[in-house]
């Protein structure tokens, strides 16, 4: 029993003592984002790595998210005669939740784990060290300039993850199922607000990519600089940045919709 | 030398360091000099904590007492822009190279002027061009870290390290696992360095015969604490068993062979099913 105790005070500890470190690393990481403004190479090389690289898997998940969309909604809403709506419903699907949601998770399965990698086998390689003991600035010079690419990279890809939805959901609602394409632009256009849904979806991916992005980060940055300790960073920054999404997901969408 | 000649004339001196980590006390005590413009070593068995050492010199970590000073500033006294300053005159090699591994050998010699000063491309160019000629891999400035082998990734860190013209050198077991053309190579690169530039050099190397080659003076190391200094002749005929020990590699001596156990007969005969 004592040792259920001392094991369980031992974790929470252990668990506190992490979050410090990890909000520290944050302070540290956003005061290295002012170093980037005059080398804005830094940033445009990591956008290429944390972003572009990751288009092609956001918009194929859209795609094929959206042509489920179109098709569940297509015959749930033609029990009530309402096919004319589908736009709005795979519209304010994509925008609201799953744009943001889906995208994030992608993001941290595709970027999130290449950059705890990355940085936790700098860190194994000795390559952080060498850079601080070449008056270099690791924080400055690695991390920041990809917190501030995932920062960014995030919300453009949950708005490519949802545009390419609503076209996902069309080929198949209007192409194969027969609703009218006019309707399915014109509902989706008088009902969706840009406020209310599209810029709190932006928020929501805003959130998402900042809290990914420093998970995999910190993760990689205070990993145990062996291989297993690099590939139980890289599994822990997946976990943690979905349960992450997940639980805030649900906090922003109850701030945010609670008045609808 | 007598030992105040050598403390007046020291770039780096450490006084009474002790460092623990955890309830493991890595340095009991310590005290050292290093010359200025001498190639010093710091030999000892694996474990001993020589690069825990270095890194308390580079102010990479925190002494728990005692002092470290280089070239009159106390290092873990100084504020982070003051100690930046400073490691910026000192260059270190590291055991593996470090090299950025996204890098070529050209980028990775430049990455330290591109970083530290503001010098046009073309000059750049010069420098390292001129660092690159001098551990002999001018040719190879195209290859990427994964193309090198370690010997040649070693030498493109020393270019590295060299690239600011730093007070001082350090190098972390610089002859591990290298075949015997490459030791003989970073030996003459090492002495040929400390000559030419002036360089204050520390070596921390568990390789006897190569330290022993080009190393002005030599601390031995072991359990926390120096047990032997001296140049590398007072060394050789040390009087300490230990050190005696320690660089003819015996394998028995006041270092025992068997880690320590119970008798082998209690445990042969003891009923344990497993260990």
């Amino acid at each position: 029993m004592l040792e259920l105790i001392q094991t369980l005070g031992k974790s929470t500890r252990a668990g506190f003592t992490k979050l410090g470190r990890g909000t520290y690393f944050l302070l540290q990481t956003l005061t290295g984002i002012l170093e980037i403004v005059p080398r804005p190479r830094l940033l445009l090389n990591q956008m290429y790595s944390v972003g572009v690289l990751s288009c092609l898997i956001i918009s194929i998940s859209g795609l094929f998210v959206g042509m489920v969309l179109g098709l569940q909604g297509f015959y749930i809403l033609s029990d009530f005669g309402a096919e004319e709506t589908l736009g709005v419903m795979v519209a304010a699907s994509l925008v609201r939740e799953l744009g943001p949601v889906v995208s994030a998770l992608l993001f941290a399965g595709r970027a999130g784990s290449a950059l705890t990698a990355e940085i936790g086998l700098m860190k194994a390689t000795e390559q952080l060290s060498g850079m601080e003991m070449m008056a270099v600035d690791p924080i400055k010079r690695i991390i920041s300039p990809r917190f501030l690419a995932g920062v960014i990279s995030m919300p453009l890809l949950a708005a490519l993850f949802s545009a390419i939805g609503i076209l996902g959901g069309q080929i198949v609602g209007c192409g194969l199922l027969g609703v009218d394409d006019g309707s399915y632009w014109s509902q989706m256009q008088s009902k969706i607000d840009f406020f209310d849904d599209i810029i709190n979806g932006v928020i929501k991916s805003f959130v998402f990519g900042f809290v990914t992005t420093w998970i995999a980060l910190f993760e990689g940055y205070d990993t145990i600089p062996t291989s297993e300790g690099v590939s139980r960073a890289t599994t822990r920054t997946v976990v943690n940045s979905a349960f992450s999404i997940l639980g805030l997901d649900f906090i922003l969408t109850a701030l945010m919709f609670g008045d609808d | 030398m007598s030992a105040e000649s050598r403390s007046q004339n020291s770039l780096v001196s450490v006084r009474s360091l002790s460092f623990s980590r955890g309830d493991n006390n890595i340095f009991n005590d310590v005290s050292m000099d290093f010359e200025r413009g001498k190639i010093t070593a710091i030999m000892g068995p694996s474990g001993t904590g020589k690069t825990t050492l270095l890194k308390l010199i580079g102010g990479q970590l925190q002494p728990s007492q005692g002092s470290i000073t280089v070239d009159g500033n106390d290092v873990h006294r100084l504020r982070r822009t003051e100690l930046f300053n400073l490691r910026k005159r000192i260059g270190m090699l590291f055991q593996s190279g470090a090299l950025l591994t996204d890098m070529n050998v050209y980028d990775n010699v430049a990455f330290p002027l591109r970083e530290h000063t503001k010098l046009p491309e073309s000059m750049i160019r010069s420098l390292v061009l001129m660092k690159l000629q001098a551990v002999g891999l001018r040719g190879a400035r195209r290859l990427m870290p994964n193309e090198l082998s370690g010997g040649m990734a070693r030498r493109v860190a020393l270019a590295r390290a060299i690239a600011l013209d730093p007070m001082m050198i350090m190098y972390d077991e610089p002859f591990t696992g290298q075949d015997p053309i490459s030791k003989g190579v970073l030996v003459h690169l090492i002495k040929s360095l400390n000559v030419t530039l002036g360089l204050t050099t520390i070596i921390v190397s568990h390789d006897v015969s190569e330290t022993a080659a080009i190393a002005d003076y030599i601390y031995v190391v072991s359990g926390g604490e120096v047990i032997g200094e001296g140049t590398p002749e007072e060394i050789k005929h040390s009087g300490s068993e230990w050190v005696q020990q320690f660089m003819e590699g015996s394998a028995d001596g006041p270092v025992h062979f068997h880690y320590p156990a119970r008798e082998m007969q209690d445990d042969l005969f003891s009923s344990g099913k497993r260990y």
